[in-house]
């Protein structure tokens, strides 16, 4: 469990599940959920190539995940406002209620 | 091995589970699993930023969405008009798709073999804080304004208009 390829191999079964779970969800929230589980994945990507890479001392990897978690945060935030706003007009959260453009 | 086992099972409980609720706490298991993964791989500050900021706040903010938004129908099947077995078969395609890359592709990257873990000192907070204020000071201070847009616009978005327009 402490090769690169350990991990590539486990972040990316991460991001299959992350996958999985955006596109069968049907409630919104478990969908924003699941784009947050993949770009955790690709977090894990970052530390990993940082972690085994040729310059560990460079410490891009760590700059580049902790940019990449704030934006996910700023993502989460303003995606769970987006979908209180959806609710509030539709007055549900399932995606396949949301059918119309107008409301 | 037992921190990737608890990652990735709290995960799949979080994109399997019916009840939303419990989907938000297997959810909160899975990115503490991450975060030890972190750990171990020597990244400190990534992972106790990771347990700030997805256990601490994005599954509180989750949380608290699916009690705004709760109603009957959130415990209902979770079957959708994509069907259920066609997403997992995606899923599992890109899953060996990117496995046989990786594990065709990592051959080359044995023969030199990779610094061992134990020469890592470990970064030290000072010198991350050091390279943020240098050399990457600039997207530190777009992060900034990133951060803040999204904080106004997360609040101007979710913020109840109908008493304005009455």
């Amino acid at each position: 469990m402490n090769s690169l390829q350990n991990y590539l191999l486990l972040s990316s079964l991460l991001f299959s599940i992350g996958l999985a779970g955006a596109l069968t969800r049907r409630n919104a929230i478990l969908v924003l959920i699941g784009i947050e589980l993949m770009l955790n994945a690709a977090n894990l990507n970052f530390i990993a190539f940082w972690r085994y890479g040729p310059a560990p001392a460079a410490l891009t990897g760590i700059m580049f995940t902790i940019f990449s978690i704030s934006i996910a945060a700023a993502e989460a935030a303003v995606g769970l406002s987006i979908i209180l706003a959806a609710y509030r007009h539709c007055r549900t959260t399932d995606l396949d209620q949301m059918n119309s453009l107008k409301g | 091995m037992i921190l990737a086992v608890l990652a990735v099972a709290g995960t799949a409980a979080a994109m399997g589970l019916r009840n939303a609720v419990h989907c938000v706490l297997a959810l909160t298991l899975g990115f503490a699993g991450i975060a030890m993964l972190y750990l171990q791989l020597g990244a400190q500050f990534v992972g106790f930023t990771q347990i700030l900021v997805y256990v601490g706040a994005v599954a509180i903010l989750a949380v608290f969405a699916i009690m705004m938004t709760h109603n009957d129908q959130s415990v209902a099947p979770p079957t959708s008009s994509f069907p259920w077995l066609l997403g997992v078969v995606i899923a599992s395609a890109v899953f060996a798709v990117l496995a046989r890359a990786i594990i065709s592709s990592a051959a080359p990257a044995q023969g030199q073999p990779p610094q061992p873990a134990v020469p890592q000192p470990g970064v030290t907070v000072l010198q991350i804080g050091d390279a943020l204020m240098h050399h990457f000071v600039l997207p530190l201070e777009i992060m900034g304004l990133l951060l803040t847009a999204a904080l106004i616009g997360a609040v101007v978005i979710a913020m109840d208009r109908r008493e304005e327009g009455e």
